[in-house]
C-alpha cells in the first residue's frame, strides 16, 4: 500500500490559492462566453494573487515547517518572498487587466497564432476583442515562482522553474503592437531559457551525483562532511549559471534588453519585478541553505557576477535611447546591487545578507513596476511611446505623470527619502560587515554612473523644450491609477519611514532546513 | 521655551510651505509668492527665537529633539544644534526671504510656473536646515542628499541658457561625493558595532570611538572628498562656475551662500572631531588645496567676462580662506573661519543680488556689455560698491573681522600658508574694483531693457538686438526691448532687499562679539575633541 505524503495544507495555501485560480481560469476559458470571460478571469486572478497574499500574512509568525516529504520549506524568507510575489503578481494582473489607454482596449494580441502582418491580423488589430488566455498563464507563472522560493529540493526547484518559465515565454510574445518584436524577444527568451534550464539540470545531476540525494538539507550535510569536492563544486556552478539567467545577472544577460523591450509592458513589469524575487529567492535558498557551510564554493563566483553585473548594467545603460531597454539594463545592475547584498551573509548564517536582500527586492519590485507602469500611460499612433527623445517636455504635458516618473527614477537612483536609498543603504551595510570593501566601492560607482541615465530622463521631462507632434499622456483607467498609488506611495513610505518592514524582514530572515 | 522643539518646526514649517504653494491653483501665483515670503519670514523669527532660548554657556548640543527613526540601522531621527549650527541657521533664515523677495519677478518670464520654482525654494530651506541640525549621521546623510534634488530643479528648470548642463553637472558631481562619503557612513557605523556593541549613528557616541589611524585615513577621506566638492576646494571646483552662473540669481545664493557651507560645515562638525589622527596627517595637503585655491580661484575670477561666473570664482576663493582657518586648528582660526562662513553668505550673497539686479536691467551678464551704470543708477552702483568692499574684506565690513581672524590665527601654526594666502587678498581688491569700474563707471555703455520698473523685464521681441556676444549672453528668453532709456535706480523692491544685508555687513564689521559668543564655545568643543585646547585672548 502506499502511504499519503504528509501534507501541511495550511502552509501551502498560498500557492493553492494561485495554482486553483489558475486551473479554474483554464475551465473559464474553455467553457464560459466569450463576453464573460474577461471580467471574470481578471476577478479570478485579483482573488488567486490577493488570496495568496492574505494567506502569507495569516501564516506569517507560525513555526517554520518542512513540508510534502521534505520538498518544500514554509519558513520566514519563503513567506516574505511568497508575500511579495503574490503582491506584485496582483499589481502586474491589474496592469495587463487595463482596458482604457490602448485605443483597441488591450496590451495583448487578440489571437497570438495569426501571422503578423497578415490581412487577418490586420483585421483583429482594430477589434475591440481581448485576449483573456494572459491571465491563467500568468497565474501559472505567479505559482511556479511561489513554489521556486519554497522548494527544499532542487528537482522541486527545477519543475517550479519550468512551470514559471514557460508561461512566461507565451506571455511575451503576445503584444498586441509590434509583434515581430514581440515574437522574437519570445523566441530569444525560450531558446535562452532553454539553455539556462539544461545547466540547471546538468548541475543538479552533478549534485546528486556527489551527495546521493537532491535534498538541500543533505547537500549541506555532505558539504560540511567532505567540504565539497569537484563533482559537487562543478554541480553548484552550474545550478547558479541556470538561477543567475533568470535573474538577469551579467553575463547571462544578454536576453534582458531584448525581451524586456518587445515583451507587452504589462508583462514587463511583471517579469521585472516577479521573475526577480524569485530568482534571488531561489539563490539564496541555494546558497545559504545547501552551500552555506563551504562558502568559498560560491563567494567568488557571486562577487565576480555581482561586478561584472553592475559595470554592465550601468555603462551599457547609459548608451540606451529607449526607455524599455534603459530600464532593463537598469534590472542588470540592480541584479548586481542584490548579489552585493547576497554576498553579506556571513559563514555562521549571522550577518544582515538575508533580510537586507529581500527587503531591496520589495524596494526594487516597487519602483519598477511603478516605472513600467507610467512606461504605459505614455503613448503615440504606434503603441507606446517609449523612444527616450519622444518625453521631451512631458513636464509640461502632464505634470502629474512627469512628477511620478521622477519619483521612480530618483528611487531607482538611490536618492535618500525613495525606497531605493533604504534598500541600498541596507545591502551594502550587510556586505561591509562582511568585509566586503572592494565591492561596494564598485557599486558605489556604479550607483553614481547608473545616476546619470535615471537623471537624464527628469532632464528631458522637465528641461527640455516639449517637440511637436510628441505622444500624449493617456488618462489611465482605475487599475493603473491603483498600481501607480500604490506603488508611488510605497516608494515614498518605505523612503522615510522603512522601520516597520525593514523589522519584518529581519524577524523573516531565517531559514529552516 | 525649551521645551518647543524649533529645529523641528524649522524644518516642517517650510516643508509643509512648499506643499501648500505647490498645491495652489494656477492663476493664483501672486499668493503663492505672497506664501513663500510668509513661511520663509516664520522661519526667520523661528531662527532668532531659537537663538534666543540657545544658552552660549550651557550644553555644547542644545534644543535637540531624538526619535527613533530606523531602528534596524540604529538611525535616529535626532536634531539638535550648537553654535556653529546654530548661526548657520540664522544666516538661512535671513537669506531665504531676501531671495523670495529678489526673486519676485524673476521666475514670471520662464514658461514654467512660478509657483513651483517657490515651492522648491522652500522645500530646499528645509532641506538645509536639516542638514545644519542633524546629530545622526545617517540624517545628515539623508539631507546633505536630498537637498540636491530641490536645487537640481532650480537650476534645470529656472536657470540660464545651459542650465541643463549645469544642472546634470551639479548633481553627479555631487551625488558622487555623496556616495562616497555613504561607504565613509557605513564604515563608521561598523567600527562603532564592534566598539560599542551595537551599530549606531549617534554623533556624540560616534566622537567616543577610538579608531585605528589607518582606518581613520580612509573614512576621513570618504567624509572630506564629499565635503571638498561641496565646498569647493580646487581641484573639486569645476561644477560651481557652471551652476553659479546658469542657476537663477536666487538660486546662485542659496547655492554659494548657504550650500556650500555644508562642506566647510562638515569639516569641522565630522572630519576634524570624529578623524583627529587623521585630520592631523592630511592637514598639509588640504593646506596646499586651500592656499592653491585661494590664489587660483583668484586668478580666474580675474579673468572672467562673465559677472556670475566671476562672483562663483571669488567664492572658491573664499572657500580656501575657510578651510585654511579650520584646518589650522587653533580655536582663533577656527572661530574666524565659521564667522567667515556667515559673512560670505551675506556679502557673497548681496553681490549676487546686486549682479542679478544689474542683470535685470541689461539682459547680459558680460562685463563688457555695461558701463557708466553709476551715472544713471547711483543707489545701485553703491550696493554694488558696498556688496564688493565686503567681499574684498575691507576693514569696517563684515569680512575683515572673519578674514583677520583667519590668518592671526593661522599664522603661529602654519606661517608659509599663511602668508600665501594673504596674497589672495589683493587679488580679491584687484577682481572686485575692476568689475566695478568697468561696469560704473567710464562712458556709458549696454542698453536697459525696456522695463523700468525696478528690473522686472517684460519679454517682447525685438529684431535690433542681434550683437553677437549680447544675444548668446542673454538670459532672460526672448530678446529684449532696447529703447535707450537710462538704467533705473533700485525699485523700493529692490531696496528692501539690499538695504538689510548691507546693515548687517556694517553692524558685523563693526561689532561682532554676539556671533562670536556663539561661536566659541562650539569651536573650543570641537577642537576639544582632537585634543587641542581651547585658551584664546581674542
Amino acid at each position: 500500500m502506499i502511504e499519503t505524503p504528509d501534507l501541511s495544507w495550511a502552509a501551502l495555501a498560498p500557492m493553492l490559492f494561485v495554482f486553483v485560480a489558475a486551473s479554474v481560469g483554464v475551465l473559464v476559458e474553455a467553457f464560459a462566453p466569450r463576453d464573460a470571460r474577461h471580467p471574470a478571469q481578471v476577478g479570478l486572478a485579483l482573488a488567486g494573487t490577493v488570496g495568496a497574499f492574505v494567506a502569507t500574512l495569516f501564516l506569517a509568525g507560525t513555526p517554520d515547517e518542512v513540508t510534502a516529504v521534505g520538498a518544500l520549506a514554509v519558513d520566514g524568507p519563503a513567506l516574505f518572498l511568497q508575500a511579495m510575489i503574490a503582491g506584485f503578481g496582483a499589481l502586474s494582473v491589474l496592469l495587463f487587466a487595463e482596458r482604457s489607454l490602448d485605443p483597441a482596449r488591450s496590451a495583448f494580441v487578440v489571437s497570438a497564432a495569426v501571422p503578423a502582418g497578415s490581412p487577418r491580423d490586420r483585421e483583429l488589430t482594430t477589434v475591440p476583442r481581448v485576449q483573456t488566455e494572459v491571465y491563467p498563464l500568468a497565474l501559472f507563472a505567479i505559482g511556479g515562482m511561489m513554489l521556486f522560493v519554497a522548494a527544499n529540493d532542487l528537482l522541486v526547484m527545477f519543475v517550479a522553474l519550468e512551470v514559471l518559465s514557460l508561461p512566461l515565454y507565451l506571455l511575451s510574445g503576445m503584444a498586441r503592437r509590434r509583434r515581430l518584436l514581440s515574437q522574437e524577444a519570445a523566441v530569444k527568451y525560450f531558446l535562452l531559457g532553454a539553455f539556462a534550464s539544461a545547466f540547471f539540470l546538468y548541475g543538479l545531476a552533478l549534485v546528486y551525483g556527489a551527495t546521493g540525494s537532491v535534498r538541500l538539507s543533505v547537500v549541506r550535510e555532505a558539504v560540511t562532511a567532505d567540504g565539497g569536492g569537484v563533482l559537487l563544486v562543478l554541480g553548484l556552478g552550474l545550478l547558479i549559471v541556470g538561477l543567475l539567467f533568470k535573474a538577469s545577472v551579467a553575463p547571462f544577460h544578454s536576453w534582458t534588453p531584448d525581451v524586456y523591450q518587445g515583451a507587452p509592458t504589462p508583462v514587463t513589469a511583471f517579469m521585472a519585478a516577479c521573475t526577480k524575487v524569485a530568482a534571488f529567492g531561489a539563490i539564496l535558498r541555494l546558497l545559504y541553505v545547501a552551500f552555506g557551510a563551504a562558502e568559498w564554493t560560491w563567494r567568488p563566483l557571486i562577487y565576480a557576477a555581482a561586478i561584472a553585473s553592475m559595470v554592465v548594467g550601468a555603462v551599457l545603460g547609459l548608451t540606451q535611447t529607449d526607455l524599455k531597454r534603459m530600464l532593463a539594463y537598469s534590472s542588470v545592475a540592480h541584479a548586481g546591487f542584490l548579489l552585493t547584498g547576497v554576498i553579506g551573509l556571513g559563514a555562521g548564517g549571522e550577518g544582515s545578507g538575508l533580510s537586507a536582500t529581500m527587503f531591496y527586492l520589495l524596494t526594487y519590485g516597487l519602483t519598477t513596476l511603478g516605472a513600467f507602469a507610467v512606461l504605459t500611460l505614455v503613448r503615440d499612433g504606434d503603441g507606446e511611446a517609449s523612444h527616450l527623445s519622444q518625453w521631451a517636455g512631458l513636464a509640461a504635458r502632464s505634470p502629474l505623470t512627469a512628477a511620478v516618473m521622477t519619483l521612480f527614477m530618483l528611487a531607482l537612483a538611490g536618492i535618500p527619502l525613495t525606497a531605493g536609498f533604504t534598500g541600498k543603504f541596507a545591502v551594502f551595510r550587510a556586505a561591509i560587515e562582511e568585509g566586503a570593501w572592494p565591492l561596494v566601492l564598485v557599486a558605489l560607482l556604479a550607483s553614481a554612473v547608473a545616476a546619470f541615465f535615471y537623471l537624464r530622463v527628469i532632464v528631458l521631462m522637465y528641461f527640455s523644450e516639449p517637440v511637436a507632434g510628441g505622444p500624449t499622456v493617456g488618462v489611465p483607467g482605475l487599475p493603473t491609477t491603483l498600481v501607480l498609488a500604490v506603488t508611488a506611495t510605497a516608494t515614498l513610505a518605505l523612503g522615510i519611514l522603512p522601520g516597520a518592514v525593514l523589522d519584518l524582514a529581519e524577524q523573516a530572515a531565517i531559514f529552516v532546513g | 521655551m525649551t521645551d518647543i522643539p524649533w529645529l523641528v518646526l524649522m524644518i516642517a514649517v517650510p516643508a509643509v510651505g512648499a506643499a501648500v504653494v505647490a498645491a495652489l491653483p494656477r492663476a493664483r501665483d501672486l499668493l503663492a509668492k505672497q506664501v513663500t515670503l510668509g513661511v520663509s519670514l516664520l522661519v526667520l523669527l523661528l531662527a532668532v527665537l531659537a537663538t534666543v532660548a540657545f544658552d552660549p554657556d550651557g550644553d555644547r548640543f542644545q534644543l535637540t529633539t531624538s526619535v527613533s527613526w530606523i531602528p534596524d540601522f540604529g538611525a535616529e531621527f535626532a536634531l539638535g544644534a550648537d553654535g556653529i549650527a546654530l548661526v548657520m541657521l540664522l544666516l538661512i533664515g535671513v537669506l531665504v526671504p531676501l531671495v523670495v523677495t529678489a526673486s519676485w519677478h524673476e521666475a514670471d518670464a520662464s514658461p514654467r510656473p512660478p509657483r513651483v520654482f517657490f515651492a522648491w525654494l522652500l522645500l530646499l530651506e528645509a532641506m538645509m536646515v536639516g542638514v545644519f541640525a542633524a546629530t545622526d549621521i545617517l540624517l545628515f546623510y539623508v539631507f546633505f542628499e536630498a537637498m540636491l534634488v530641490p536645487m537640481y530643479f532650480l537650476i534645470g528648470s529656472f536657470g540660464g541658457p545651459r542650465r541643463q548642463y549645469a544642472a546634470v553637472k551639479f548633481f553627479v558631481y555631487s551625488l558622487v561625493g555623496g556616495l562616497i562619503m555613504l561607504a565613509a557612513v557605513i564604515g563608521l557605523y561598523v567600527v562603532s558595532t564592534s566598539q560599542l556593541g551595537e551599530g549606531t549613528f549617534a554623533f556624540d557616541a560616534l566622537r567616543q570611538l577610538d579608531i585605528d589611524p589607518d582606518v581613520q585615513k580612509l573614512l576621513f577621506l570618504g567624509f572630506f572628498i564629499a565635503f571638498a566638492i561641496k565646498a569647493p576646494l580646487v581641484p573639486f571646483h569645476t561644477w560651481l562656475p557652471d551652476s553659479g552662473a546658469e542657476a537663477p540669481i536666487g538660486g546662485s545664493v542659496l547655492l554659494v551662500g548657504v550650500l556650500d557651507k555644508v562642506g566647510t560645515f562638515g569639516f569641522l562638525r565630522y572630519c576634524l572631531p570624529l578623524f583627529p589622527d587623521a585630520s592631523r596627517f592630511f592637514a598639509p595637503f588640504v593646506l596646499v588645496l586651500a592656499v592653491a585655491g585661494i590664489l587660483y580661484a583668484a586668478l580666474l575670477a580675474m579673468g572672467q567676462s562673465d559677472m556670475k561666473r566671476l562672483v562663483s570664482y571669488t567664492s572658491i576663493s573664499h572657500f580656501g580662506f575657510i578651510a585654511l582657518g579650520i584646518f589650522a586648528f587653533t580655536t582663533e582660526a577656527a572661530t574666524g573661519a565659521v564667522l567667515y562662513m556667515v559673512n560670505h553668505g551675506i556679502a557673497t550673497g548681496l553681490l549676487f543680488l546686486v549682479v542679478g539686479m544689474l542683470i535685470a536691467r541689461g539682459g547680459s551678464r558680460q562685463i563688457g556689455d555695461y558701463g557708466g551704470v553709476a551715472a544713471t543708477a547711483p543707489k545701485l552702483a553703491g550696493a554694488f560698491l558696498i556688496a564688493g568692499l565686503a567681499s574684498l574684506a575691507l576693514p569696517g565690513t563684515n569680512s575683515f573681522v572673519s578674514e583677520f581672524l583667519v590668518l592671526i590665527g593661522s599664522f603661529p601654526e602654519r606661517p608659509v600658508f599663511t602668508i600665501l594666502a594673504t596674497l589672495g587678498i589683493i587679488l580679491a581688491a584687484l577682481y572686485v574694483l575692476l568689475m566695478y569700474q568697468r561696469t560704473m563707471h567710464g562712458p556709458p555703455r549696454g542698453m536697459p531693457l525696456a522695463d523700468v520698473h525696478g528690473g522686472d523685464p517684460t519679454p517682447e521681441a525685438d529684431p535690433a538686438r542681434g550683437g553677437a556676444s549680447a544675444a548668446t549672453a542673454t538670459v532672460t528668453a526672448p530678446a529684449p526691448v532696447r529703447d535707450g532709456s537710462r538704467f533705473a535706480d533700485l525699485s523700493r523692491r529692490e531696496l528692501a532687499v539690499v538695504a538689510p544685508l548691507i546693515a548687517l555687513i556694517i553692524g558685523l564689521g563693526v561689532y561682532p562679539q554676539p556671533l562670536l559668543e556663539l561661536i566659541e564655545p562650539a569651536v573650543v568643543a570641537t577642537l576639544g575633541d582632537m585634543g587641542v585646547s581651547g585658551g584664546t585672548d581674542r
